[in-house]
């Protein structure tokens, strides 16, 4: 048992070390939006330069442009990137979820025509799932598609898909719609893949109410695909869409960076209960004991997972526990900040509050990340019904057709 | 990376499994619970022993097998899982290792061969009453190697050969040994929460004492030792948390409730899902516990307390929720679920409470911090 790299990662990790060292940004370009709006020029300049040098989609298949290389390859070249300013990633849900769902049921033609420009990070995209009757539950989609009445075999989509993340600057999209609504919910649907810029679609931001505005409502009127866009059999959407969202779960999960160790930085510099530094209240060291314990536990779960990797083996499902452990304790961990900070922590102001309002920012944060890639409930039932093998839910929707579901608002 | 036990340390944990699902079913454990005469279960501490795994991480020149401490912790999961009967912690975790870690020549030759071989049983004492222990109020003392003063509670202090006792000599706190069978000693059995295990408390008038390590340095030293036991106990408790879901979940999906079974509410399966996550935490934690007692890490303080206190979480979670999935029956003395829930509480005392471990570690990580 160690930490040890292989001597065949070792040398891999040294062969992206130079790499980086020679290729890498470093100073930051610009942008802070971790969505990777407003850097979008610096982060495609980077996508091109990883990708002409075989670093961009290291797992893919050799077929579809990728270097067929292993994951824990894909590991470790995201460990030494990340120690460099690298613009953020923009490319993730395209290149994680939506171009290898295209790879998978698409013809050749089309394909071809997408590998390249999307690994090279030339054209992005997104994925248009969810709707605002239907988060958790993504198979009841009321998006329909119908046939064009021109007898083209071309289709019409209308309707409304919401929480699109990236879909303001994204080139293309999958977009799951009902095409017959006289089946049960998962027997009709059909995955189409679609231009962002076809007439009919229109891109609105959501206000967060955390006051950003990473992700979007779009609205479809009548947007014309052809029949060559869609991506499996009509009525086997369901089927697609699991293959989009076996990676959903490893693609969100992105921790804040307000972590036990700022708690105990702000602590220190603190007044607590007794005139003494914070850091001395027994309450507050019991909570940082716990987020500490927490977060050494996913740590080093991640190093479980990894050392599967490296052994070749399929990671256990012990990997699944990761958001909704992170999630839950950076709200915990910024409301308890916020109360050491006592009356002053009501002000959300970077100049004024400790760690530039970070516990702020992570306290208004929180309950999204809670929700999004899988809220915690739908979260704990994965890991009840996939890892421990209990039942699933009784379904009251399952043998109804579409039309007859109840719905409420 | 390889964080990982090898796969002849996976082979030895089967293989432990396998002989104590044989050797220990929960009938045996309940023999000791039952009879208030019966402080362990000395047939299957002779067969544990005849396994090899008291001197598992013994060096082979002083009787032991010589593997290291990463067998010990897949072992010592196992005992966990079974809530075995046994000093196993006290004699391996504590005695054998203060004696390695600390012991000069004469005391490992003495000690760990009969350690080893099954022939003495080991215990800690070091509590004196309610409350932590510390060197305001630590009483006991040894003067002229004779040791005066009372231990309660000591687990194991019933059935052990020897002790390991927290004393002041000059005023300053040491680690001694203790021959429990000479003269001077008094033991009393204790009534405990887990009569599973046995607990005494021991007067000593007297009673010779010989010094394990430097002078003074008993605080210093008992922290090693509860480190290492610290991270051996998690292995054991995360085994114990582990057998305690499975159960839950066993029972859950026989038990059937307004025409279904209570593993298709939700209710049920996210409480079970909240066991699966603190458990898989607590395992992590224990692995890094492990790294660093394998290879004797400066982190070992602060990757102790961790293991310690995210083991000790999952297993009282784990206990008691288990006795909560099986509703009414849960609560009957024939049930197995309160084995469970008595060890976890003996668990995450024996070795000083959790609050006291969350503290320690806060002061290493601030320490930490400063010296960054």
């Amino acid at each position: 048992m160690d930490f040890n790299d292989s001597p065949e990662e070792a040398a891999y990790r040294q062969q992206v070390r130079d790499w980086l060292e020679a290729n890498a940004p470093k100073q930051h370009v610009s942008g802070s939006d971790p969505e990777g709006g407003d850097n979008l020029v610096p982060a495609k300049a980077w996508q091109a330069r990883k990708a002409a040098a075989g670093y961009a989609c290291i797992t893919w298949p050799k077929e579809w442009g990728g270097q067929g290389g292993t994951p824990i390859q894909n590991v470790i070249f995201g460990q030494e990137e990340a120690r460099y300013p690298i613009p953020g990633n923009p490319f993730q849900i395209g290149l994680g979820m939506c171009v290898p769902t295209v790879m998978n049921f698409a013809d050749q033609a089309t394909k071809e025509r997408f590998a390249g420009p999307a690994i090279r990070g030339e054209e992005i995209w997104c994925q248009l799932f969810s709707e605002p009757s239907g988060g958790s539950d993504v198979a009841s989609a009321r998006t329909k598609a119908v046939r064009a009445p021109d007898g083209s075999g071309d289709w019409l989509i209308s309707g409304q898909k919401v929480w699109t993340t990236g879909a303001q600057f994204s080139d293309f999209g999958i977009v799951i719609c009902r095409t017959n609504p006289d089946v049960p919910k998962h027997k009709g649907l059909t995955m189409f893949w679609l231009d962002m810029k076809s007439p009919g679609v229109e891109v609105k931001p959501i206000h967060q109410m955390s006051g950003g505005s990473g992700f979007n409502e779009v609205f479809f009127t009548d947007v014309r695909v052809k029949d060559s866009q869609r991506l499996g059999a009509e009525g086997d959407g369901w089927k697609v869409s699991l293959v989009t969202l076996m990676n959903e779960r490893l693609a969100v999960g992105g921790a804040s960076g307000m972590g036990w160790a700022q708690f105990m930085e702000a602590a220190r510099n603190t007044p607590g209960i007794d005139g003494g530094a914070a850091i001395k209240d027994s309450a507050l060291r019991d909570k940082l004991a716990d987020w500490y314990v927490q977060a050494e536990g996913l740590k080093h779960t991640r190093n479980r997972t990894m050392t599967a990797l490296s052994r070749g083996q399929t990671p256990g499902p012990e990997s699944s526990i990761g958001k909704i452990v992170s999630a839950l304790q950076m709200q915990d961990l910024a409301n308890t900040a916020l109360e050491m900070l006592d009356q002053y922590g009501i002000i959300n102001d970077p100049e004024l509050s400790p760690q530039h309002a970070g516990f702020q920012n992570s306290l208004m944060f929180a309950p999204g990340l809670r929700i999004a890639g899988g809220t915690d409930e739908i979260l704990k039932n994965i890991i009840a019904e996939r890892v421990l093998g209990l039942p699933g839910d009784i379904r009251v929707d399952k043998d109804v057709a579409f039309k007859d579901m109840p719905t409420g608002r | 990376m390889n964080f990982d036990f090898s796969d002849d340390q996976k082979f030895l944990k089967g293989e432990a499994r396998k002989f104590l699902d044989a050797n220990c079913p929960t009938s045996r454990v309940r023999k000791v619970l039952d009879d208030d005469a019966q402080g362990y279960d000395a047939e299957l501490w002779k067969a544990v022993a005849g396994q090899g795994w008291l001197g598992a991480a013994i060096p082979e020149e002083h009787g032991g097998l010589g593997l290291g401490h990463l067998e010990l912790c897949v072992i010592a999961e196992e005992l966990g899982r079974v809530v075995a009967p046994i000093p196993f912690a006290s004699t391996v975790y504590v005695l054998a290792e203060a004696v390695m870690a600390a012991g000069d020549a004469g005391q490992k030759a003495h000690y760990l061969p009969k350690i080893a071989a099954g022939e003495i049983i080991g215990c800690l004492a070091t509590s004196e009453g309610p409350g932590v222990v510390n060197t305001a109020n630590l009483q006991a003392s040894v003067d002229g190697g004779k040791l005066t003063g009372t231990k309660i509670p000591v687990t194991d202090g019933g059935i052990a050969d020897v002790a390991l006792v927290l004393a002041k000599e000059g005023g300053k706190p040491g680690l001694f040994l203790v021959d429990l069978k000479g003269a001077g000693v008094t033991r009393e059995p204790l009534k405990t929460l887990d009569p599973t295990r046995d607990a005494a408390k021991l007067t000593f008038a007297g009673a010779a004492a010989t010094r394990l390590g430097g002078a003074g340095e008993g605080l210093d030293l008992l922290e090693q030792v509860l480190d290492r036991a610290a991270i051996l106990l998690a292995f054991e408790q995360c085994g114990g948390a582990d057998r305690s879901l499975e159960m839950a979940k066993e029972y859950a999906l026989e038990r059937y409730a307004f025409g279904r079974t209570i593993a298709s509410y939700q209710a049920i399966k996210h409480k079970l899902a909240d066991m699966y996550v603190k458990n898989e935490l607590a395992r992590s934690n224990a692995y890094y516990g492990a790294w660093a007692l394998n290879t004797n890490a400066p982190e070992m303080p602060v990757a102790a307390s961790a293991a310690r206190i995210a083991a000790s979480e999952a297993f009282w979670f784990a206990s008691k929720e288990n006795i909560q999935t099986h509703g009414g029956i849960g609560f009957t003395w024939e049930m197995d679920c309160h084995l469970y829930y008595r060890r976890s509480r003996q668990l995450s005392l024996v070795a000083g409470a959790p609050r006291v471990w969350k503290e320690r570690l806060v002061s290493h990580l601030e320490r930490r911090n400063a010296a960054a």
